[in-house]
């Protein structure tokens, strides 16, 4: 009998430690080429900072598909979609011994691996009729958020506030 | 009756624990088997490790692509495309086709990519739609000439974001190519490639961007995932206050239009009418939103000629 209240202790131990570990104060990377921080979680919300490809933040809460994240150097707080972060360290430029942790516990992503510029490259060598003109200028195509938000009043839609979730 | 609470009690507690290791892999199963290798004296530690390793290798999946890497075979998977369509460099179009994605996009479960949202009109007058993975776009003018509103041009880009966003492109990538990539050639990175390696790698790298490309062109994904598309489709629809008949609408209009025996979306994709018939399965149904003034005008502005 007296053996139960010893496991409900060691469970609530555990389940301690685990929610200490899942909730805020954790450790993630921006795994896209440029990601904003915003002052509220919403594509419409003024872009605090501008953080790039690896970036460390540390998170704080979540809501609704947004991660309220505090940037590199302890700058002041600001929200990011999820989607622009990871749960993997981005490692930019890793040795040997990290690119070996790499490839056996999928815990660090190293930037550049596999199919990268190198490899795009080889492949434009390799045929030469496709050309990336048309991808590059795409690329360059970038919508400004205030035309965004003054093309959704004007057709009557629904701004974005939350994003996706 | 107090033994009974207890147990339940802990196993209640438990039981978010043990969650955590609810995906039992390929993995965890070589792990278990080298331990036991390893205690019976069978293997050595060596060996074990390696096993380890090699099933780490196997069980490698499309998840495993970086979103850096989606973007990169995004790149090429377009640049065929274009190549094989041809760009329709109409700058009011393209315009309208950006803005209209964009605003789409932001309300879709993926909003950011590697390299973000981008889309282009192709000058083909099939009726044609491609993501490329990581989130280029392609629409054909064919294509644009089946919507008759704003809304079932969101109705189309809408579906594509939601391809973009589910990963369908990159799951139509041979299992073996993304281990390859993944793990024995890909590993080190960070560093520039050299020599064999690059010539390895590319190689796959090829073979990839051929398994997406004739997923796109000629054999269309399963019904099962343009049936996914065209629910997520409904949901950033209904988000951004576009009248999900649209997708209905822009559907009805293809039907008319499509050639039996095309080599368009009458090959790659389920038949108009079995996709209306889903979509108004899961809801969308009721009374068609009132046509908005503002749209309409912008859309002819926009893809009036087109």
């Amino acid at each position: 009998m007296r053996r139960y209240p010893a496991v409900l202790i060691v469970c609530l131990a555990l389940l301690c430690v685990s929610a200490t570990i899942e909730g805020g104060g954790k450790a993630m990377s921006v795994q896209v080429k440029q990601g904003q921080v915003r002052a509220t979680p919403s594509f419409l919300g003024k872009v605090l900072a501008t953080l790039v490809y690896g970036d460390r933040v540390e998170t704080l809460e979540e809501k609704d598909g947004w991660i309220r994240i505090v940037p590199p150097g302890k700058k002041a707080p600001g929200w990011m979609h999820s989607s622009a972060l990871s749960q993997k360290r981005i490692v930019l430029k890793a040795g040997t011994k990290e690119a070996d942790v790499a490839a056996s516990t999928g815990e660090l992503a190293l930037a550049g691996k596999g199919f990268n510029a190198d490899v795009e490259a080889a492949f434009k060598a390799r045929n030469k009729g496709i050309d990336f003109i048309w991808i590059d200028r795409m690329q360059n195509m970038n919508v400004p958020p205030d035309k965004v938000q003054a093309f959704v009043q004007e057709g009557k839609l629904i701004p974005a506030e939350g994003g996706g979730r | 009756m107090t033994r009974i609470r207890w147990t339940a009690a802990a196993a209640l507690l438990l039981l978010p624990i043990l969650g955590g290791t609810r995906c039992a892999t390929l993995e965890d199963a070589a792990k278990l088997g080298g331990a036991i290798g390893v205690s019976k004296g069978v293997v050595s530690q060596e060996q074990a490790k390696s096993i380890t390793k090699v099933a780490k290798a196997v069980a490698k999946t499309f998840e495993d692509i970086t979103p850096e890497q989606e973007h990169y075979i995004g790149r090429s998977v377009g640049a065929v495309l274009v190549n094989k369509y041809k760009p329709y460099p109409n700058g009011p179009g393209n315009d309208y086709l950006n803005l209209l994605g964009q605003t789409l996009a932001q309300a879709s479960d993926r909003p950011e990519t590697f390299g973000g949202y981008h889309f282009l009109i192709l000058d083909s007058p099939e009726i044609n739609a491609f993501a490329a993975p990581g989130g280029l776009i392609f629409v054909s003018r064919g294509m644009l000439r089946c919507c008759r509103s704003e809304d079932a041009v969101a109705a189309v880009l809408a579906h594509e974001i939601a391809h973009i966003q589910l990963r369908h492109g990159l799951q139509a990538i041979d299992k073996s190519r993304v281990t390859e990539a993944v793990t024995t050639l890909g590993a080190e990175g960070a560093k520039s490639y050299g020599g064999q390696k690059l010539a390895d790698l590319t190689k796959v790298f090829e073979g990839s961007i051929s398994d997406v490309t004739s997923t796109l062109v000629n054999n269309g994904y399963s019904r099962g995932f343009e049936r996914e598309a065209d629910a997520a489709a409904v949901a950033i629809l209904t988000r951004v206050g576009y009248d999900p008949k649209g997708l209905v609408a822009m559907l009805t209009e293809m039907e008319k239009n499509l050639k039996p025996g095309g080599l368009d979306f009458a090959k790659t994709h389920p038949s108009p009418r079995s996709r209306i018939d889903d979509i108004e399965r899961q809801r969308a149904g009721g009374k068609a939103l009132a046509e908005v003034p503002a749209r309409q005008a912008r859309f002819r502005k926009g893809l009036g000629n087109i």
